[in-house]
Formats: structure tokens, C-alpha cells, sequence
């Protein structure tokens, strides 16, 4: 009896162990600080894996730490498959790569949030015993057998379980809420990752679709999460649990599903946020400050990445989340006019006299993987004496900066490469503005109809150029479907054909 | 076909409608060319030119109609002219059918096609047979020369060891063509540049120019120019009082004026009257590029330079183009060369005259006996209709400032709130929660607000990398993972090692791809 009191005493982890978590935490805020600039980001890189390093370390050698072959061996494995993995993955694939790795971060926290309630199941006699004093020094007195029994349950308490039977009954309460958001937060996070990574990757068809009843299903789930919520917190069910996972299964599917393509930088950005507040989530659970921080950095993060590219396309995040666009005020400006195409020759004698080139890259031109192609007429360019840059907008492609990993991966250098805000002034000065697979964010109805459903959405300001020329592979409309004014511009025409078969032709004209 | 060019019989005109250059080009199409002897002389292109560039040089006007099926002239033709025309040939020139109309009856009677270069329409596909423009374009270029050489004084302004010299202050009225041009050159001889047009949407194209636009404090919203082809339609009264009181305002300052301001179909409006004029400095000169259609200048005699009493030199020639006959000669023929090219579609030497095209149905205005003058409206509009730009209004410093301070007062409103409603839920929660949560809540509220502080200065052609760390980052769940393996029970120590397996996927993953992305980013 006096063991189960004595066992009281040590609250926690010892104190090197919380000031190995500190320094974790400090060097995770400094590995994310330094993303500021791309010099500094590659030392940043260092503090993160430093920290994380620390903190794994401290986590496997504190008291309490159990089965160290198991946990060798799966991090063996992880390691092992995770430096694959990131070796073999091309960039384009990124946004792929991205979403994968938040469904595992998500589908920890499911793990984790189980392994918490099973363990405060097997608990709970013990539990009960000792926050009523009276009824333990029954049960050790009963008989000498239940008393033997009980003694050896609590000596083999370690570490996690260890800390459960201190609780209160409030915070046993609490504990429960906090298991219930983490597993609610990771299984969202689990199924809508996954349902992302298979629309990124083209294996679930990357148009928007949802069930009969849209948004109302996700409504029902989520209020029957609530009440299940409160089912378990009263009577800690596992089948509340459960049911309450596959609500949560159901309304990460079904969210992710009615989003379409080029809203998925904010899909992206948002479970990225999310994966961060599961991993908050559960450090409650388990009473981890470490946790708690990473989560909460994590889950800030991509919620103000969510902003910034819900900002870039005059949305808001709601709007974004109940997928679509919304709706429009009147009828839309008509276009009048006619695409007037052009050969490679025109373009290439239209680059042989400029002397200021934009490019404005979307994600025609990572699909059609033109990046290298692309580079390499920059370099000629510039090679020339021409002023080459690229003009980049915030939603481009299908993650937040993808167009700029893809560039720099074609060894384009990053000083040329520039957001919207810093280039937009200077189309009017510029000789031809090239537009790569890009449609919605060039599109001059956002500032020219108010009706336009993209009205007011910032977008670069491509036809004030001298000329624009524009790469595409039919005449088809963007992934908003809206006619785009600027292909009937009489400065504008039209390069139609595969985006790296049409760089690649010009390549050699350019001399 | 055979092209025939005219020598031009108007005095004064040195322009010719063909060029040995367009000559040639005019064979690649299939065509052959005569001309009449001596008629590219004055514009610097001699007959010995013309025959090595393949052209018949024809003695007389007679023998060049009697040859061509197709003449080609600059003036529109003169009585005589118009009689000479036969039956089918067709005659491309200048024509203005509205002024002339005994002219058109002549040219039915006799059974001709005629194509007016005048009256080609203005859409994007014909821009490169506007001859209107590519005259314009000369006039306006000319005009800043002749108002050059009646001015006493350096059009730039200069710092010399001889005294400073200010530079010339020049006020274009009217921004056609004609105008643009003129303020790209007073610009590049390094004039200070006003610009004025009752067309607001013309504003960009001037200060495209290097010129300052001339803004009216009018609040009548001003008719587009899109409705009327491009072209100014003739403004209100209280309008055209408020212009003129903004020239009254300028006329004391400027030393140069140019007008160009032309309404289609009526006489140039009076914009720079008498009292204008004798409030200008002495020595400042005035170039009215309207003379023709009544000058735009009341004092305007056209065909002449006069000098008024307080020294204003007033010019009013209505040949500027002609008075640059080569360069003028060239982009003319050009343009002619253009139109048959359109007329020539499968460049054989054989003439289609289709009149279902949009640009020679407008330009033609008579055909096999017929007058077809005013052609029906085209079938695609000239420019698209231009949405009425709000003019940012130029606010007072005490407007401003108080903008700024009800912006700042809007935004503490809205921070106090915030922090207000937060600070309630906080001590909600804490009212109810135990300290040992509390404790960790105050860990949770201050990482967040550091991890808001820290992100925002990510630079954004890192965020694909931010997401990668963040990812590796968030596989910190592992301790959670490592915490739970050693427990005695068998399933929790499977989901846990599985977690354990899947975060540190996570975490070697996301470090590793981030390092290699990173790694990529190279400066030039």
C-alpha cells in the first residue's frame, strides 16, 4: 500500500530527460526560423534533425522504456524505408510525398490514442483502488491472494501506465477528452492524407465529388462524433471510441474528396496544420510538453499556409473547405476575339529580340515535366544578355512553393525567381511574358469582371507585356472552368502543344 | 494582275503609292507592276530604281490606266482621274466618300472598284493596312519637328558651363495616333510632356509614353471610345467648359502646343481660342495638326505659318506627310501592299475581292456599278468595351491621417476583442480544469503563438520545404509511441511499435527529402 502511494513521488520523467525536451523544442522553432532564407534553411535542417535526434534519444533511454529491440528494430526499418523513400521520390512528386507522410502522421496518433484507452481500461480496478483509499485497504486486507495479485499489478506498472494511475478522476476525464480529439483529429487527417495523396498521384480522379447530402453528411458525423464525445467521456466505451473513429475515417474521405485540383495546396497546407494539432493532441493525452510544442509549431504552420494561399485566391478558407466555387453575381463578361496561334519560329524570333523575359510557370508545366527544358532555354537566354526572370505565383502548382523546388531542382538559380507581389510592376517594362501551363492565376477577368467568380483574386498581370506568349496543350479552360480573356488579347498568342516538346523546339532557334 | 502606280497630280504632294520594296513584294504575290514615269521622284525613288526592281516605267498616266487592272494612288483621284477609270479596273487610294460624293457617282458610272484606304475598319487584323494610323504616326512625329524649328529654344532642359537652360514645357492635345506620336517625341528630345484627351482610358497609353495626363476635375462620366471605334465623340457643353478652362490655366505655362484633336465626320472642335493664344509666352509655337478640317487653334490659317502680334508662331501645313514623302512613301506602299495581299488570298496574281471579309467590304465603296458606301457595321467589334476605371481620389494629409487613425483604432477595436474573448475562454477552462492541464495548456498557447511569429517570416519559395520539415517535425509523435512500447500489454505494444515504424518514416523521410530540396536551391 505505502508502495502505490511512494510510486506518487515520481511525477514524470526526470529531469534530464525534460531538459533534453527543451532543447528539442528550441531547436525545432530555430530549424523553422530559419526557413527565412535559403542559405540559413540549409543549416536549419541540421537543428531539426539535431533536435528530433535529442529528443528520441531521451524518449528511449528515460526510466520506464521497455522492449528496446522492438523499438530498434522499427526504427531500423522506418529509417531505412523513409531514406528510400526520399532518395527515389522526383519533385514533381512532392505534393504526393507531402500527403503520404501526414496520413502516417495521422495514423500514429489513431495508434497512439488506442493504445491510451486500452491501457486506461486495464487500469481502471487499480485505478479505482487507489483514489478510494478505503476500498484498497479492503481489497489488500480481503485475502492474501487479492493482496499478492494487486502488489504485483502495480510493481509492474512502468513508465506510461505509471503516470495514468496518478491521476484524478478530473483528469482521468480530461484524459479521456484529450485521447478522444487526437484520435478524432489524427483519423481525419489519416483518411483525407490519403485520399489527397491518390488525387495527387492521379490514382482517385482529382475532380471534386461528393456523396448524396454534401456537406450535410460531414455535419451528421461530426455531431455524432460530439455526442459520442460525451458518451465516452461518461462511460469510456471503447465502442464510442470506435464508432467515433470511423465518423472521423468518413468525414476526411468525404472532405477531401470534394475538393478539386487546384484548390490542394490549401488541402495540402490544411492537414499539414492538422497532423500538428493531432500530434498537440495526443501530447495531452500523455502529458508530453514536447509533443504539445511540435504540435502546436506543426499545426500553426500549415494553418497560416492555408491563409496565405487562401489569401492568394481571394477565398475564403470556409469556401475553400465546402469546395467549389462560389457563386457569381451576374453573367460573366463576354470574350470576343480568337486565339490566334503561333509556331515555335514566331516565338523563338520574338525571344531573339526581347530583352526582358518573364516566365510564368503553373502545373502544366510540372506535368508535362518540362522544368529541365525550361531552365535550359533560361540559361540561353541569359547567356545572351537577356534579363530572364520567373514570375511566381502563390497557388501555382499543387503545393504551397512548388513551383520553386521544381526550378530549383532544374538548377534554375532562386535569385531570379520572384514572388507575385515583387514582379507584377514590371510586366508593362517587359518585352514577353512566356505563360507555362498556367491559366487561372493570369487570368486578367479576376480584375477586369466583377462577375467573374475569380474576381478580385490576385493574379499576375502577364498582358500588360509587350507580348505574352502562352504554352498549353489545347484550348481548354482552367481548373475553374472560366474563360480566361487574356488567349483572345490581341498581344497574346497562343503556343499550343506539350509544354517540354515546345520548349524543346524552340531550344534550338534561339541562337 | 497588273499594279499600276499614279504619279500625283495634287500640288504639293511628294508621296507615291508604290516603292520598288513593295514593288517586289507585290511580285511574290503573283502581281506585276507599271508606273508612271517620274512618279516616285519627289519622295527620293527614281525610275532606274523601279525598272531594277522589275516595275515598267510607263511615259504617261494614260498609258499606266490603259495597262493596270489594279491603280494605286495616295490622293483620292481628281475628277479627270475618276473619268479615266474603266469598267472592272479597280482603283486603291485615299477616298473619304462621305466629303465626296459627285466623286462616288463618277466611279459608278463608270463601273470601277474602289478601295479606300480611309475607310478600313479599325480591328486588330487590320492594323497592318491602317493608313490613316501609319500618317498619323508621321504627322505627329513631323509636327514636333516643324514646332522645333519655329522654337528659339533646346527642347531638353540643360546645365552648362554657359548658363542653365530650362527645358521646353509641350502640351499635346488630342492622343490618336497623331498625339501618341508627338509625345514620344517631344519625350525623347527630353521636353517636359502634357497630354490631354476627353477619352480617360487613354490615360495609361500617355503615361505609357513618358507623358503627364491631364486630369479634368469633371465628375459627367466621360463617353469610352469604344463605342465610337476608337475614335473622341464630340463632348457636353460643361465639359468642354471645364477643358477649356484647364488650357486657360496652361496656356501661360507651355511654350509648345500640339493639337490633334479630331471628332470622324465633323470639323475640328475650337479647343485653343484667341485668348488663349495671347496669353502664351512670346516666341511659343503652335502646331495645329487639325488645319485641314478647320484647325483646332481659332487663329489656325490653314496651308500657312503665321506669326501673331504677341509673337506665337501659329503652323497650320496640311501635309505634314508629304513633307517626309520617302519615309512616308515606304510605310504607305505597305500598307497597300497589305490590302493585296488580303485581296490576293491564294497569291496567284489573281484579286478575290471578297466581300463577306470584314476589312474589304469596309474598305470598299464601290463596286460593279454600285456605290456600297456606308458598309454595314463589321461583325466583330473594334476594341472591347473598357470598364470606367475609379480614379484614386487624391486625399488631403488630414484625410489621410485620419484614415490611418481609424484604421489603428479599428485594428486595437479588433485586437482588444480577441484578446478579450480569449483571456474569457482561458479562465473558462481554467475555472474547470485541474492545474496539472493548465500547466500544459500554457506550453500549448505560447508554441503556438511562437510557431505564428517564427512562420510568417518563411520566405515563400520555401514553403514546399517548410511542409517537408514540419512533416519530419510532426513525427515527434514518436515519443508518444516510445512511451507506450514497454507496456505488459501485447496489443498496445504492437500498435505502438507500428508507430514507432511509421513515424520514424516520418521523420528520416521528411529531414532527408528536405535536406535534398534545400540542397537544390542555388543562386546565380
Amino acid at each position: 500500500m505505502d508502495q502505490l502511494f511512494e510510486m506518487g513521488a515520481h511525477v514524470g520523467e526526470p529531469g534530464i530527460v525534460i531538459a533534453a525536451y527543451v532543447a528539442a523544442a528550441v531547436l525545432f522553432i530555430l530549424c523553422l526560423g530559419g526557413l527565412s532564407g535559403q542559405e540559413s534553411a540549409k543549416r536549419a535542417v541540421w537543428y531539426g534533425i539535431a533536435g528530433m535526434g535529442l529528443a528520441v534519444l531521451a524518449a528511449v533511454f528515460s526510466p520506464g522504456t521497455g522492449h528496446l529491440w522492438i523499438i530498434a528494430l522499427m526504427l531500423l526499418v522506418g529509417a531505412g524505408i523513409g531514406s528510400v523513400l526520399a532518395k527515389r521520390v522526383q519533385m514533381t512528386e512532392m505534393p504526393q510525398l507531402v500527403a503520404a507522410l501526414h496520413s502516417f502522421v495521422g495514423l500514429a496518433a489513431v495508434f497512439i490514442g488506442f493504445s491510451t484507452h486500452i491501457e486506461l481500461a486495464r487500469l481502471a480496478d487499480l485505478m479505482g483502488l487507489i483514489s478510494d483509499p478505503q476500498k484498497a485497504m479492503e481489497a489488500l486486507m480481503g485475502s492474501a491472494e487479492a493482496a499478492a495479485k494487486l502488489q504485483a499489478q502495480a510493481e509492474g506498472l512502468t513508465g506510461f501506465a505509471l503516470k495514468l494511475v496518478q491521476k484524478t478522476p478530473l483528469e482521468v476525464s480530461i484524459l479521456r477528452v484529450e485521447t478522444f480529439l487526437g484520435v478524432f483529429i489524427g483519423a481525419v487527417t489519416f483518411t483525407g492524407s490519403v485520399v489527397a495523396f491518390g488525387k495527387l498521384a492521379g490514382k482517385v480522379d482529382g475532380k471534386a465529388k461528393k456523396l448524396p447530402g454534401g456537406h450535410m453528411l460531414n455535419a451528421g458525423a461530426a455531431v455524432l462524433s460530439l455526442i459520442l464525445l460525451v458518451v465516452y467521456v461518461q462511460t469510456s466505451a471503447f465502442w464510442a471510441l470506435a464508432l467515433m473513429t470511423l465518423a472521423a475515417f468518413f468525414i476526411g474521405y468525404h472532405l477531401i474528396m470534394g475538393i478539386g485540383g487546384a484548390d490542394m495546396p490549401v488541402v495540402v497546407s490544411m492537414l499539414n496544420s492538422y497532423s500538428g494539432w493531432a500530434a498537440s493532441a495526443i501530447g495531452f493525452s500523455l502529458g508530453n510538453d514536447l509533443l504539445i510544442v511540435t504540435g502546436a509549431l506543426v499545426g500553426s504552420s500549415g494553418a497560416i499556409l492555408s491563409y496565405i494561399m487562401c489569401k492568394a485566391m481571394n477565398r475564403s478558407f470556409i469556401s475553400v473547405i465546402l469546395g467549389g466555387f462560389g457563386g457569381t453575381t451576374g453573367p460573366a463578361m463576354e470574350v470576343t476575339g480568337e486565339q490566334i496561334a503561333i509556331d515555335a519560329e514566331g516565338v523563338a524570333a520574338a525571344l531573339n529580340d526581347a530583352d526582358s523575359v518573364i516566365i510564368i510557370p503553373g502545373y502544366g508545366m510540372a506535368v508535362a515535366q518540362a522544368q529541365q527544358s525550361v531552365s535550359e532555354l533560361t540559361r540561353k537566354l541569359r547567356a545572351k544578355g537577356k534579363e530572364v526572370r520567373f514570375a511566381i505565383h502563390p497557388v501555382a502548382g499543387r503545393l504551397p512553393g512548388h513551383m520553386n523546388v521544381l526550378l530549383a531542382e532544374a538548377k534554375v538559380p532562386y535569385d531570379i525567381v520572384l514572388e507575385m507581389d515583387e514582379i507584377n510592376e514590371d510586366f508593362p517594362n517587359t518585352d514577353v511574358a512566356i505563360v507555362i501551363g498556367s491559366n487561372d492565376i493570369v487570368n486578367p477577368a479576376a480584375q477586369e469582371d466583377p462577375n467573374s467568380p475569380i474576381a478580385g483574386m490576385p493574379v499576375l498581370e502577364c498582358w500588360k507585356a509587350k507580348q505574352v506568349f502562352v504554352s498549353k496543350r489545347g484550348q481548354g479552360t482552367g481548373y475553374s472552368g472560366i474563360e480566361n480573356p487574356l488567349f483572345y488579347k490581341e498581344n497574346t498568342r497562343m503556343f499550343y502543344g506539350d509544354a517540354k516538346k515546345s520548349i524543346d523546339q524552340l531550344l534550338p532557334m534561339i541562337e | 494582275m497588273k499594279i499600276g502606280a499614279l504619279a500625283e497630280i495634287f500640288p504639293g504632294e511628294n508621296r507615291v503609292a508604290m516603292t520598288p520594296d513593295s514593288a517586289q513584294a507585290l511580285a511574290k504575290l503573283g502581281h506585276t507592276s507599271v508606273i508612271q514615269a517620274g512618279a516616285g521622284t519627289k519622295a527620293g525613288f527614281t525610275d532606274a530604281a523601279y525598272q531594277a526592281a522589275g516595275v515598267t516605267v510607263l511615259p504617261d498616266a494614260a498609258a499606266v490606266v490603259a495597262a493596270a487592272d489594279v491603280l494605286v494612288k495616295v490622293r483620292g483621284p481628281e475628277k479627270a482621274e475618276a473619268e479615266a477609270l474603266r469598267n472592272g479596273q479597280t482603283l486603291i487610294s485615299f477616298f473619304w466618300p462621305a466629303q465626296n460624293p459627285e466623286l462616288l457617282e463618277i466611279v459608278k458610272a463608270r463601273g470601277a472598284t474602289v478601295v479606300a484606304m480611309d475607310m478600313v475598319p479599325r480591328i486588330s487584323r487590320a492594323q497592318k493596312m491602317d493608313a490613316l494610323s501609319s500618317m498619323a504616326n508621321i504627322a505627329g512625329y513631323r509636327a514636333v519637328i516643324e514646332a522645333g524649328n519655329n522654337f528659339g529654344r533646346f527642347f531638353t532642359g540643360q546645365v552648362t558651363a554657359a548658363g542653365k537652360v530650362p527645358p521646353a514645357k509641350v502640351l499635346v492635345v488630342g492622343a490618336g495616333v497623331a498625339g501618341l506620336a508627338a509625345i514620344g517625341t517631344s519625350t525623347s528630345l527630353g521636353a517636359i510632356t502634357l497630354a490631354f484627351d476627353v477619352r480617360p482610358e487613354v490615360a495609361e497609353q500617355i503615361e505609357s509614353m513618358g507623358a503627364e495626363f491631364v486630369y479634368l476635375d469633371f465628375s459627367e462620366a466621360q463617353t469610352d471610345g469604344a463605342a465610337t471605334g476608337g475614335y473622341a465623340a464630340p463632348s457636353s457643353p460643361e465639359f468642354r467648359e471645364a477643358q477649356l478652362k484647364k488650357f486657360r490655366e496652361l496656356a501661360p505655362q507651355v511654350d509648345i502646343v500640339i493639337t490633334t484633336a479630331l471628332i470622324p465626320g465633323r470639323p475640328a472642335p475650337k479647343l485653343w481660342t484667341k485668348d488663349m493664344v495671347e496669353m502664351m509666352k512670346r516666341g511659343s509655337v503652335i502646331v495645329d495638326l487639325a488645319a485641314e478640317r478647320g484647325g483646332n487653334c481659332d487663329l489656325t490659317v490653314p496651308d500657312e505659318k503665321i506669326v501673331t502680334d504677341n509673337g506665337v508662331t501659329i503652323v497650320g501645313y496640311t501635309d505634314f506627310p508629304s513633307r517626309m514623302a520617302t519615309q512616308a512613301s515606304t510605310l504607305y506602299s505597305t500598307n497597300i501592299r497589305h490590302m493585296l495581299t488580303d485581296l490576293t488570298p491564294k497569291k496567284d496574281g489573281v484579286i478575290d475581292h471578297n466581300m463577306e471579309d470584314d476589312v474589304i467590304r469596309g474598305a470598299t465603296v464601290a463596286k460593279g456599278g454600285e456605290i456600297t458606301y456606308p458598309p454595314p457595321p463589321p461583325k466583330i467589334q473594334a476594341i472591347a468595351a473598357q470598364k470606367p476605371k475609379e480614379k484614386a481620389k487624391e486625399l488631403t494629409p488630414e484625410e489621410k491621417r485620419a484614415q490611418e487613425k481609424a484604421a489603428f483604432a479599428a485594428q486595437t477595436k479588433a485586437q482588444v476583442t480577441l484578446l478579450g474573448i480569449g483571456t474569457a475562454l482561458i479562465l473558462l477552462v481554467g475555472y474547470f480544469a485541474p492545474s496539472s492541464f493548465m500547466s500544459h495548456f500554457v506550453v500549448f498557447m505560447l508554441a503556438c503563438f511562437v510557431g505564428f511569429q517564427v512562420i510568417w517570416n518563411v520566405s515563400h519559395s520555401l514553403h514546399t520545404p517548410l511542409m517537408a520539415v514540419t512533416n519530419a517535425v510532426s513525427g515527434i509523435i514518436i515519443l508518444g509511441a516510445l512511451a507506450q512500447v514497454g507496456s505488459t500489454s501485447v496489443i498496445i505494444t504492437i500498435l505502438a511499435a507500428l508507430s514507432i515504424l511509421i513515424a520514424s518514416i516520418n521523420i528520416v523521410g521528411g529531414f532527408l527529402v528536405t535536406r535534398r530540396m534545400l540542397a537544390m536551391f542555388q543562386k546565380s
